[in-house]
């Protein structure tokens, strides 16, 4: 009678091990606004000490997801767990204390104008009962970790947005969370403040040991500070692992899709002239990563398999201090035995090779 | 201008002062908590209660669509439940008070509900609850608007105040009405509209300079 149920309980999928290191676990959440799903069954935990981050287009469900982690947001159904205790069922009340276990920046900063800037960064504190001379300490404490002490008594109408998120990083850090959440933290800032902002949540991460959890719809935010990586689409998980195993060797279109402006692409001249037959040049696409991307991959294969080829496009990129490479090569002539030698050639070398198409003449 | 009637000018600035000022601070007391009630209360508020909102605005949009005029016969038999008397300058501070706080309630909520509701997300995300919310977010970050909407409301009762005179409240209205209108004093009408705009002005660069001070934005 109750087969359907048991099944569902024993699904591993539906309920990973529980691992003492993770600070989160989400269980099979459901949100729906409507009648749309805004989250679709998201399972994912949050391990101590790493910075996991999600990534999506607008509208997959990132903030819906990073909300729930500290009760802004309830789920419909599925489960919430912040460091081994489920906070789906808790009242507002007794969320209150366990917020103040979880830091949040935010996109548009949300620092309070009417207040100075370790006013702001004190403010958790406040909330948490603390004495004056203790808040101003730590204030003080924070801003010099940020580098803004000289900003303390000033207020955030006279900072630049960089500057603006330093005060929101310190704030969300004042209380000594046991987990970050960030939303978006880099996505109003110019690229060289983005940078900046990056390096500052890897240093604090690195320095406290604090988990980061980050939301972004910027590939080159995940690229540069996060260990792994979640995609989300449609409020699903539909893909996760290491950042450089994605980057490498991304399994869904949506990850292809969100890759594509920081991954090498096929110039657009080619592409257009690409038909799936005929003479000229056939374009191969290979990606190569990890020990294999490390080698002399090229000039082997011109030792190996005898006959010309030319690089296109491409080069070995470094994320996570692992190669990871996207090479486009042309290989002239019709000489099919000679592209098949050429391919077995590659995958001895583990690199993953796609055959694009022929283009015409010259490239 | 007679000494008599000099004596009375000052007198009567006295006494539009005072209405002014006492129903002003009256409706200060209890039109801010009712403008964070109706914020609060409202969708997606702090404390979202569609029906206790609904209620409030209910009875804040009655007395307000009620003319000045009336509201001070109407409400005769309060005003001497709580000063003692229905006549006097003491008696137009209640109705004055009644006529202004809902009025003040609806400019505070302006005010209020102007607040980046990314601010209110944040206290929450820090753990805060309602009281802080209210205390170290809503009512600072809109304490400029709460202030300039004082000031309007303080303007407002002025001019209303002039009406007390038919309960008897004297006040400088008054004075214009039956000297300088019904007396045919245009000396004392040009001097009470002197004051009233020197009053008007006041308040208002007061309220001006205040709000400068406050806002931070």
């Amino acid at each position: 009678m109750n087969q359907h149920v048991t099944a569902e309980v024993a699904d591993p999928a539906h309920s990973p091990p529980a691992d003492r290191e993770d600070v989160v676990r989400l269980v099979d959440l459901k949100r729906r606004f409507g009648a749309t799903p805004a989250l679709d069954g998201v399972s994912l935990a949050v391990r101590k000490g790493e910075i996991l981050g999600i990534i999506g287009r607008s509208g997959a469900g990132k903030s819906t997801l990073i909300r729930c982690l500290n009760g802004l947001e309830r789920p419909d159904t599925g489960e919430v767990v912040i460091e081994g205790r489920e906070i789906g069922r808790l009242g507002e009340r007794e969320l209150q204390p366990l917020r103040r276990r979880i830091g949040m920046i935010f996109q548009h900063f949300n620092l309070l104008s009417a207040k100075t800037v370790e006013d702001n960064v004190a403010l958790p504190l406040k909330i948490e009962g603390r004495p004056r001379a203790e808040r101003l300490a730590r204030a003080t404490e924070l801003l010099e970790l940020v580098g803004l002490s000289e900003k303390a008594k000033a207020y955030p109408a006279a900072l630049s947005g960089g500057q603006k998120q330093r005060v929101g990083i310190a704030r969300a850090l004042a209380a000594r969370p046991a987990l970050l959440l960030s939303d978006e933290a880099t996505s109003a800032l110019d690229p060289e403040t983005t940078r900046s902002i990056l390096a500052l949540l890897k240093d604090i991460n690195r320095r406290l040991g604090l988990t980061i959890l980050l939301i972004t719809h910027e590939m080159e935010v995940i690229r540069s500070i996060a260990d792994r990586v979640a995609v989300i689409d449609a409020g699903r998980i539909v893909e996760e692992g290491p950042v450089w195993s994605v980057f490498a060797d991304p399994r869904s279109e949506i990850t292809r899709s969100l890759l594509g402006g920081i991954r090498p692409q096929l110039p657009d001249e080619i592409a257009s002239r690409l038909a799936p037959a005929g003479g000229g040049e056939t374009i191969l696409r290979i990606d190569v990563a990890g020990e294999a991307a490390r080698g002399p991959l090229l000039s082997d294969l011109a030792t190996a398999v005898p006959g010309p080829f030319r690089l296109v496009h491409g080069g070995i990129d470094h994320v996570q201090q692992q190669p990871v490479g996207t090479l486009f090569l042309a290989v002239p002539g019709n000489d099919a035995k000679h592209l098949l030698e050429v391919i077995a050639f590659l995958k001895t070398r583990e690199a993953r090779v796609e055959v694009l198409g022929h283009v015409a003449g010259s490239v | 201008m007679s000494p008599v009637l000099f004596e009375l000018l000052i007198r009567s600035i006295w006494e539009t002062v005072l209405m002014t000022g006492a129903s002003g601070l009256i409706s200060l007391v209890f039109g801010l908590p009712l403008g964070l009630a109706l914020v609060a209360t409202d969708r997606g508020g702090i404390a979202e209660s569609l029906w206790v909102n609904r209620a409030l605005a209910a009875v804040i949009n009655g007395f307000r669509s009620v003319p000045f005029i009336i509201l001070l016969v109407a409400l005769i038999p309060v005003t001497r439940l709580i000063v003692g008397t229905s006549i006097g300058t003491w008696a137009a501070i209640v109705p004055l008070s009644i006529a202004a706080t809902p009025y003040y309630a609806r400019i505070a909520e302006v005010s209020l509900r102007e607040v980046d509701h990314g601010l209110i997300e944040a206290a929450r995300a820090m753990g805060g609850n309602r009281w802080t919310i209210i205390r170290e977010v809503l009512v600072p970050e809109a304490l400029p608007g709460i202030v300039a909407g004082f000031t309007v409301t303080l303007v407002t009762l002025a001019g209303a105040s002039a009406m007390a005179g038919a309960i008897g409240a004297g006040g400088l209205g008054d004075l214009a009405i039956r000297y300088g209108y019904q007396r045919f004093e245009t000396s004392v009408m040009v001097a009470v509209v002197i004051v009233l705009i020197i009053l008007v002005c006041g308040i208002q660069w007061a309220g001006d300079r205040l709000v400068a001070r406050l806002d931070r934005r």
